[in-house]
């Protein structure tokens, strides 16, 4: 795919990336802050992704190998979408290969596969502040982050296990990071949170509409609040994956008839794939259907 | 020295009230009022009505504040002057050394009769389990019924709420007690048991000042009289 | 300045005006563990701003505030850092609002509310929290069946004593009350008054009460102060100040009260 004519690399202009950039480096030097950022109309709606395309167009090089996932899927409309812009305005090689990208960005999921130290995983995020839907004042939540103030958030959990059994909160699960600022994780299922904490990759968050930008550099410590007596504990479907066969990964459920029929698969496709292609076969596999 | 005996004594004590609300009228009611008591002692107020006589008692209590004067009092081997003590020194005064029996229960609604006498004791620092049989065995003593222990006293008779404020003001077992007409609305009786309580404080060694209209209570306890002469009013 | 070494808070030469309008003239206090201070006198006399500026919610034009904190070291209110002072607010001290849904989160469950200063000083333990929860409800006569329910299905006086029991949970020292039982039916507020009374007295608090009715100041103060336009115009034991009241302003008050 050729670049397009008459646009600046990676579509922003070099004062808006340096902005992006300054606002990037305060983030990393203040793990789980959130840093306001003069958040530029993109050419695609809020809530498509705008936070995570201007992070990432600040921070792509032309030597970068870029992959983009959404629900952990190389491709959905949002993954394909965002891919295709910047193979078109930056020009960069793109892959899904997740060992092979250098830029990852991503919607609601982290590979499965464990990133190094010479990645760096941009999320998407609508609603930056982790308490926004206990305390509505944001100066007050601005104050509470400020003096570390964090007894609300378990508030929030003591309701949950007092009115369900269990924390009932199954994705953006409120961490702590690197033992100062309460983080919301983007809207990835509590089952990825373990894999935020001492990541070898720099994880960066973008939030368009909320204009702001938050960081955790490599090897930080992200803890999931919890009680000492209600542990934090990842949840996934009890089923194999159907076409490979992981036992391991976070599946996605689909409906494939109108007779109750459901297939589990992973939610990160180029997992699986990989996992195809090393011959592991699941039940629902064409080799396994084949033999059959 | 027998001065060791002395647990209240006043110098030169003086009271006067100015009544701002109609016109800054000055009443003087007390002047230069020199009054000793002893441990084991009892003396009754006398005077005629209006002479000032739950006035001195009042400022004994320091409920009233002196104009002038001193007001000593022997609290835990020390003598303190009570007119110008600190507002804490004179609670520590009141809930160890210094009980008042007033005319009036004035308590907060809800709360029983035993618990308002038993909450006397806990002043004293006396652990609540014996507070509570304490509090039981003198409300016995002074035939208030066992079924109404449990009750507020708000709705109790006159003479029932003054056995309960006799026994809020003796359960404490304080070295000076005040008794502002401790039986005036009570039956021959209770009158008798009121005079033996009195009799037992003595014989531990308190010292009492009081007021008795009766002159049978007074000529039963009282050792002397002090006699309190009418302010002579400017006319 | 020289500081009584068992006193818990002291306040001197505070002023604070409004505008034209004085709230606070030359107004001096003092309070020790364990000793119940009230402040009254009518709207507008200035009880309420000396409450303020005591906790450190108010900043006085001038005068100091003094405390003294668990381990004998002395503070000066104003002076300290914003997170020390709410810190504080949530640690040694507490505040009882006149309206508990000022104090108390209306969407989150009784326990959680009790639960809610024991978290933010790091408590971690589910059950633990929910324990002290249930004994604190206790002791202020709620059932502890209702540990679950939602303060909106409260009365007005259960919703005083779950903001009481929420604010006592961390055991503070001290604890400033603004009409803590303003707006209850008499026989709510005698429960009320009997109940503060005896969880003050057991747990040896301090507390700071303002009130306009002198009938509770005298049921629960040790001592008094008496306010008028902004200035501290009689001081002294509560039964001293109401029976034998010595300046014009609190003759007049004593004076107004009905007798039932």
């Amino acid at each position: 795919m050729s670049t397009m004519e008459g646009y600046n690399f990676a579509y922003l202009d070099e004062q808006t990336k340096r902005m992006i950039r300054r606002a990037l480096l305060k983030a990393v030097a203040i793990p789980g802050h959130q840093i306001p950022f003069g958040s530029r109309e993109m050419p695609l709606p809020y809530g498509w992704g705008t936070g995570g395309i201007q992070v990432t167009a600040a921070v792509l090089g032309p030597q970068d190998v870029l992959k983009v996932i959404d629900q952990g899927a190389d491709d959905t409309t949002n993954a394909v979408s965002i891919r295709r812009f910047f193979a078109r305005t930056a020009g960069v090689a793109t892959t899904t290969d997740t060992a092979a990208a250098t830029l990852i960005q991503t919607r609601h999921r982290i590979p499965e596969m464990k990133l190094r130290d010479d990645q760096i995983i941009v999320y998407q995020v609508p609603q930056p502040e982790p308490l926004s839907r206990l305390e509505p004042s944001r100066a007050e939540t601005r104050r509470m982050h400020a003096l570390a103030e964090y007894g609300l958030m378990h508030v929030k959990l003591y309701e949950d296990i007092t009115r369900f059994g269990h924390v009932a909160i199954s994705y953006d699960y409120p961490v702590m990071v690197n033992g100062r600022h309460l983080m919301a994780p983007s809207p990835i299922p509590a089952f990825d949170n373990p894999k935020m904490h001492m990541m070898p990759a720099l994880q960066l968050f973008g939030a368009g509409r909320e204009k702001r930008i938050y960081a955790i550099p490599p090897y930080t410590s992200v803890v999931s609040l919890d009680f000492d007596d209600h542990p934090f504990r990842t949840t996934r479907a009890p089923q194999c994956c159907g076409l490979c066969g992981a036992d391991n990964s976070y599946l996605d459920e689909i409906v494939i008839d109108d007779r109750g029929g459901r297939l589990y698969v992973c939610s990160d496709t180029d997992f699986c794939e990989t996992r195809r292609a090393a011959g592991h076969t699941g039940s629902e596999s064409p080799e396994a259907l084949a033999a059959e | 020295m027998n001065n060791d005996h002395v647990m209240l004594r006043t110098e030169g004590l003086a009271k006067q009230f100015t009544l701002h609300l109609q016109g800054g009228v000055r009443l003087n009611v007390l002047d230069g009022v020199d009054l000793e008591v002893r441990a084991g002692e009892c003396i009754a107020l006398a005077g005629p009505s209006g002479a000032g006589k739950s006035t001195l008692l009042r400022a004994l209590y320091g409920n009233y504040r002196a104009d002038a004067g001193r007001i000593l009092v022997r609290h835990e081997g020390a003598l303190f002057d009570l007119a110008s003590a600190l507002p804490r020194t004179v609670v520590a005064i009141r809930k160890r050394t210094l009980g008042y029996v007033s005319q009036f229960l004035r308590v907060v609604p809800r709360v029983s009769a035993l618990d308002i006498v038993a909450d006397a004791a806990h002043d004293r620092a006396t652990a609540p389990a014996n507070a509570q049989a304490t509090a039981a065995a003198l409300l016995h003593r002074l035939n208030i019924p066992a079924n109404l222990h449990a009750l507020p006293p708000a709705t109790f008779s006159g003479g029932e709420q003054q056995r309960i404020n006799l026994a809020r003001g003796f359960i404490g077992a304080h070295p000076i007690l005040l008794l502002d007409e401790p039986t005036a609305s009570l039956d021959a009786a209770n009158r008798d048991v009121v005079i033996a309580m009195i009799a037992e404080a003595k014989a531990r060694g308190a010292a009492i000042v009081g007021i008795f209209h009766d002159a049978f209570v007074r000529d039963a306890i009282a050792d002397r009289l002090y006699q309190i002469a009418p302010y002579p009013q400017a006319a | 300045m020289t500081v009584d070494p068992d006193i818990l808070l002291s306040a001197r030469g505070l002023n604070l005006s409004f505008g034209a309008i004085p709230a606070l003239v030359n107004v001096d206090a003092d309070l020790w563990p364990g000793e119940m201070l009230a402040i009254v006198g009518e709207s507008g006399s200035g009880k309420t701003t000396l409450l303020n500026v005591l906790s450190g919610k108010l900043r006085p034009q001038s005068g100091v505030v003094t405390y003294r904190d668990p381990a004998g070291a002395l503070h000066d209110v104003h002076a300290m850092p914003q997170p020390a002072l709410r810190a504080l607010h949530r640690s040694d001290w507490g505040f009882v609002h006149q309206n508990p849904r000022e104090n108390l989160r209306m969407a989150v469950s009784a326990g959680g509310n009790v639960g809610e200063r024991l978290m933010a000083q790091g408590k971690r333990h589910y059950g633990h929290i929910r324990e002290a929860a249930i004994d604190w409800l206790q002791q202020v006569e709620i059932d502890p069946a209702r540990v679950d329910d939602l303060p909106r299905t409260f009365s007005g006086g259960m919703l005083q004593r779950l903001q009481i029991a929420r604010t006592l949970v961390t055991h503070p020292r001290l604890v400033f009350m603004d009409e803590p039982t303003g707006g209850l039916d008499v026989s709510v507020q005698a429960r009320l008054l009997d109940l503060i009374r005896s969880l003050v007295r057991r747990l040896g608090i301090a507390a700071v009460l303002v009130t306009h009715d002198l009938a509770v100041a005298r049921l629960l103060a040790d001592r008094i102060i008496v306010m008028q336009r902004g200035e501290v115009v009689e001081a002294g034991l509560t039964d001293q100040v109401l029976d034998d009241p010595a300046h014009p302003y609190t003759q007049l008050l004593v004076s107004s009260v009905l007798q039932a």
